[in-house]
């Protein structure tokens, strides 16, 4: 091979590389291994962590992700493609990311989806770019403070540097946006959107009546930001007139994964798709009649409109779209509903016996709230934490030194809660 | 004389009193090929000469819109949503826009047919 | 690879009352009370289908995908490398995948260790003085990387730059990045050799400029010989160097980032650090800084105390502020950590060698039939322009398709825009000569088939699942989801 190159030695390929410029030792790494003693290494890496029940919602869920997943998404002819610029050879990524879209576009009400956010902070953040980008202008983009408090850092940090107003609508003592200030905002003009949650950071589901007709009555958009999970049975960013429906997927059959990989979705109406940031995969005929699917409205861009794109995403979140379409598929809509409805359940029972206990409160007690709750915990948010952990419990979610945010899924058992019942009632 | 004048990117403006109809020209249509959306302003905007008015993409490209003229957007020429296709069929029946002119036209800047023709060869 | 169509959607599938799942009992059951103006309305409509239908529809779709495992992957700047099994083992591992993300750092020692190792692995290889591997994807971290960029200038008020110079022969992506970064974008012209037009850019460098981004080797697979001219003469005006990682796999045990006087840079762990490319993602990019500018990168951030513990940081004045819900795409940079175990330190310093030799070899073999616009050493990949022979009308769209029905991915293509007829081709380290040499000849017969029945070839793909997609009626009138299919195709 060397021969055919024309040089006599592999060095002699980077004659090209000033002498100045060449890495003269070894990398300063540990030696080989084989597969064994990686195997070992993780081993022992994995040992020095502790998986506990789990509690902890604020994003991300402990749902029960059936076997068959993984052994789809294994599938090497999935997993080692890239993404599928050649239709011809990758119809089984088009379908299926066709299938998750429309998957999708049915939990959220929404008309289009795409396929291609990283996570939910960032499909906010890509929410707020685009409904910046609609405005010829440009506008404010006004939040509230009952979002989860990560999308809302990673929201201003794009902001930031991307040079857009955001604003931040403060929330009332019931834990909700402070509804009639937020009109108010709108009102006052030059707004391009507005983002809010479903359930909120705490676990509430706020009232958004009249807003999309407030936000449209100025030519601003809305989005309505949800655990995707949790659409089966709330009222979704469609029913409530939103033009924008982004959040996390994870809750869809994915692994908790210490925080990644997951996917962001990102919907939209009919109106704003060629807005739409990301890989979106469209319906066509092949030469032979037969239905195929290709990627679609690619002008949008990147690698097309370079400095005009809508956004810089590359990806295709190919994998994470796979993992939602079978979890779907395997649920069904009354699955889904079921998942729903023991989270649901299991969350208010926990919260009344947590409550009996009288070392804590439900904090927003007026509000409805889902699967997740705020607790005030009179002896302090660390000693709960703490007597939990001692009993292999993640407790939940510090909010700060006196709250505490509880999540429960289908995963904890009634003798989970009573057993963390029974931590909380050990406090003094 | 003809009352038709162009950019060099390829939009002309065919004058009719103090009517411009703006789109982009055969040549322009040719190389972009297939053409499948039009994004234009809507009635009621105001387009200034050599800004940006709209896009236009094909399958596999896009291009900026630029306005060969100042004016109101009295028309936005919407048989082209359903069926973007028209500006392949005939591009120059098919103007994008059809604007109210508030300022002279730009003489010094704006190509002639022969000097578009001359652009082009 | 299945050549027919498996064209089924699960929604066909479907039959009310079926479930493919039984959702596990907590045995809990409550009256709640939420105010149904606040519940969903309308009927939800995923399909109902049981677990044996769910298993055999997505592994019937599955044979209709070519991946690396399939096959001989040529994807020109993509590195499409082997993703080693193992890895995906210690993805899946239980004491790492069932942890939450905001579990207190003392019950998550193993995973902080194993991010700050690879961190610390990384900051090795780029010559960096430390990474964050927050950023999801290599757009990110580019996007992150400029975000660095602009923190810095900002810590020094210096508000004035507003421009980021950037080659013409640059990915897509560098401008987009910069856009969203808030920068304005000026283009540096490249020299017939594909190099940056040093006179050009020097012509363009002032106190406005905030940085110039480039990958080394650039887009056309030649190494930048002039970078610690160029890296001075940015440094020169206050500006920085930003390193695009594309291009780093070719640059493994020879040579890094860091000494070539680049600041900032990304990695793609997707790339050059094996992990699977799942179709398009997850993927990973890793943003590295030189000294003096850890202070910006992105927060959380893991750090190591005296004792040997780790901790996650979460704020810090001078930060950029924070691009993730957490650290990550941790799954994936456990994927990278064992690939870089795996390999260790002898077996990492030959993989740049090892790719470039499997693409200077097919450079060599292919360009007496394949225009070469640059001849010379190339690094991992090399460009051709098309076929040598343009008389025949076949074009790198047509070479590209006849490929599919050899077996093999096609080549990147129409990419850089430098060229007419870019064809694009990275072979990396992993395969074969036996793997090569086939692909040169199905290469050399596309050559002489393009002569001797040149409109077989332009009619290409002949033997796919599907062949000739109508691209522009899908973009005329996009049916993205399966209701508007239905919609679509009503019978009349």
């Amino acid at each position: 091979m060397l021969g055919t190159c024309g040089v006599d030695s592999l060095d002699g390929l980077y004659a090209d590389v000033p002498d100045g410029l060449r890495l003269a030792r070894h990398y300063s790494l540990p030696d080989e291994m084989s597969e064994k003693e990686v195997r070992d290494f993780f081993d022992a890496l994995g040992r020095k962590n502790r998986v506990m029940t789990c509690f902890a919602g604020a994003g991300y869920y402990h749902h029960y992700a059936p076997s068959l997943i993984s052994a789809i998404v294994s599938r090497s002819e999935f997993l080692t493609a890239y993404t599928p610029y050649q239709p011809e050879i990758s119809q089984g990524t088009l379908h299926y990311i066709f299938e998750y879209q429309s998957m999708m576009s049915s939990l959220t009400g929404m008309d289009v989806s795409n396929a291609s956010m990283y996570d939910g902070t960032t499909a906010a953040a890509e929410a707020m770019l685009m409904m910046n980008a609609s405005m010829r202008k440009g506008g404010r983009i006004l939040t509230s403070a009952t979002m989860n408090p990560r999308t809302l850092a990673v929201m201003q940090t794009y902001a930031h540097f991307h040079g857009i107003e955001l604003e931040i609508i403060p929330s009332t003592a019931s834990g909700m946006t402070d509804m009639a200030l937020l009109k108010s905002r709108i009102a006052a003009g030059g707004v391009a959107g507005v983002v809010v949650p479903s359930p909120n950071y705490y676990g509430i589901l706020e009232d958004f009546s009249g807003l999309s007709d407030a936000c449209h009555a100025v030519k601003a958009l809305l989005a309505v930001d949800s655990p995707a999970s949790a659409l089966a049975v709330i009222k979704s960013a469609g029913e409530w007139g939103a033009d924008i429906a982004c959040g996390d997927a994870q809750s869809l059959g994915m692994p908790l994964s210490y925080g990644g990989p997951t996917l962001g979705y990102l919907c939209s109406t009919k109106a704003l798709m060629r807005k739409m940031p990301g890989r979106i995969v469209g319906a066509t005929v092949d030469r032979d009649g037969q239905r195929v699917f290709v990627l679609t409205l690619q002008a949008r861009e990147q690698h097309i409109r370079r400095e005009k794109a809508t956004s810089n995403i590359c990806s295709n979140q190919g994998l994470m779209t796979l993992y939602a379409a079978v979890y779907m598929s395997l649920m069904g809509s009354r699955g889904l509903e079921e998942v729903n409805r023991r989270g649901i359940e299991g969350a208010h029972y926990l919260a009344d016996r947590l409550a009996a206990t009288g070392t804590m409160t439900l904090t927003y007690p007026d509000s409805p709230y889902l699967n997740e709750f705020v607790m005030t915990v009179r002896p302090g948010t660390d000693a709960y934490l703490t007597a939990a952990a001692a009993q292999g419990i993640l407790g939940g979610v510090k909010i700060d030194g006196r709250h505490v945010l509880i999540a429960v899924t289908e995963m904890q058992t009634r003798t989970d809660m009573d057993r963390l019942v029974a931590v909380a009632a050990s406090l003094v | 004389m003809s009352n038709t004048y162009y950019l060099q990117s390829h939009e002309y403006a065919r004058i009719d009193g103090n009517i411009a109809y703006v789109g982009i020209t055969k040549y322009a249509a040719g190389q972009l090929g297939n053409v499948v959306y039009v994004d234009m302003p809507e009635e009621g905007d105001d387009v200034a000469f050599g800004e940006e008015f709209g896009a236009i993409e094909s399958v596999k490209a896009a291009s900026d819109l630029f306005s060969p003229v100042t004016g109101t957007v009295i028309e936005p020429n919407t048989a082209l949503v359903d069926n973007p296709r028209l500006v392949n069929e005939d591009p120059e029946a098919n103007w994008i826009i059809k604007v109210e002119l508030t300022e002279p036209l730009n003489l010094e800047e704006l190509l002639t047919e022969e000097q578009y023709k001359e652009l082009i060869k | 690879m299945n050549r027919r169509l498996y064209g089924q959607l699960i929604f066909e599938l479907s039959h009310p009352g079926r479930k493919g799942v039984k959702v596990p009992d907590n045995g809990v059951e409550f009256a709640v009370d939420i105010p149904s103006a606040l519940m969903r309305e309308t009927p939800l409509d995923l399909p109902e289908v049981d677990e044996p239908t769910v298993a055999r529809h997505y592994n019937n779709l599955s044979t209709n995908n070519f991946g690396v495992d399939t096959g001989f992957y040529p994807l020109g700047s993509c590195t499409m490398k082997y993703n080693p099994k193992i890895n995906e083992e210690i993805a899946s591992h239980r004491d790492f995948r069932d942890l939450h993300p905001l579990q207190p750092s003392w019950s998550v020692q193993g995973a902080l260790e194993a991010y700050y190792t690879l961190q610390e692995a990384l900051s090795e290889v780029g010559g960096m003085a430390e990474f964050s591997l927050n950023p999801y994807a290599g757009a990110q971290g580019e996007l992150t990387g400029l975000f660095v960029i602009k923190a810095y200038h900002e810590s020094r008020r210096d508000y004035a730059r507003d421009k980021v110079l950037i080659p013409d022969s640059a990915h897509g992506t560098n401008p987009a990045s910069a856009a969203l970064a808030g920068y304005k974008i000026v283009e540096v012209k490249s020299l017939p050799d594909g190099t940056v037009d040093t006179d050009d850019l020097l012509s363009k460098l002032d106190d406005t400029v905030a940085a110039m981004m480039m990958t080394n080797p650039n887009t056309v697979g030649i190494f930048e010989r002039n970078i610690p001219a160029i890296a001075e003469a940015v440094h020169g005006v206050g500006a920085l160097m930003y390193y695009d990682g594309a291009n780093l796999n070719p640059l493994l045990g020879v040579a890094r980032p860091g000494d070539m006087g680049f600041d900032v840079m990304h990695i793609n762990l997707h790339k050059t650090f094996s992990t699977p490319h799942g179709g398009g993602g997850p993927g990973s990019g890793p943003v590295g800084v030189r000294d003096g500018l850890q202070q910006f990168l992105p927060m959380p951030k893991v750090v190591k105390s005296a004792e040997g513990s780790y901790e996650v940081v979460t704020d810090a004045a001078t930060s950029l502020g924070s691009v993730s819900h957490w650290l990550g795409n941790f799954a994936v940079e456990l994927r990278a950590l064992a690939y870089i175990l795996s390999l260790g330190a002898d077996g990492l310093m030959e993989v740049g060698k090892l790719s470039t030799l499997n693409a200077n070899y097919i450079k060599e073999r292919l360009k007496d039939l394949y225009l070469l616009p640059i001849d010379g050493l190339c690094k991992h990949e090399m460009v051709f322009d098309g076929l040598a022979d343009k008389s025949t009308g076949v074009t790198t769209l047509n070479v590209a398709k006849r490929l599919l029905d050899m077996g093999y991915h096609a080549p990147t293509i129409y990419f850089p825009l430098l060229f007419h007829e870019s064809l694009m081709i990275e072979p990396t380290e992993t395969e074969s000569l036996e793997t090569i040499d086939a692909f040169i000849d199905a290469m050399r017969r596309i050559a002489i088939e393009a002569k001797e029945s040149p409109e077989m070839v332009k009619d290409a793909p002949h033997d796919t699942p599907i062949s000739h997609p109508d691209d522009t009626a899908a973009a005329i009138s996009p049916v993205t989801t399966y209701r508007q299919w239905l919609a679509a195709n009503e019978p009349s």
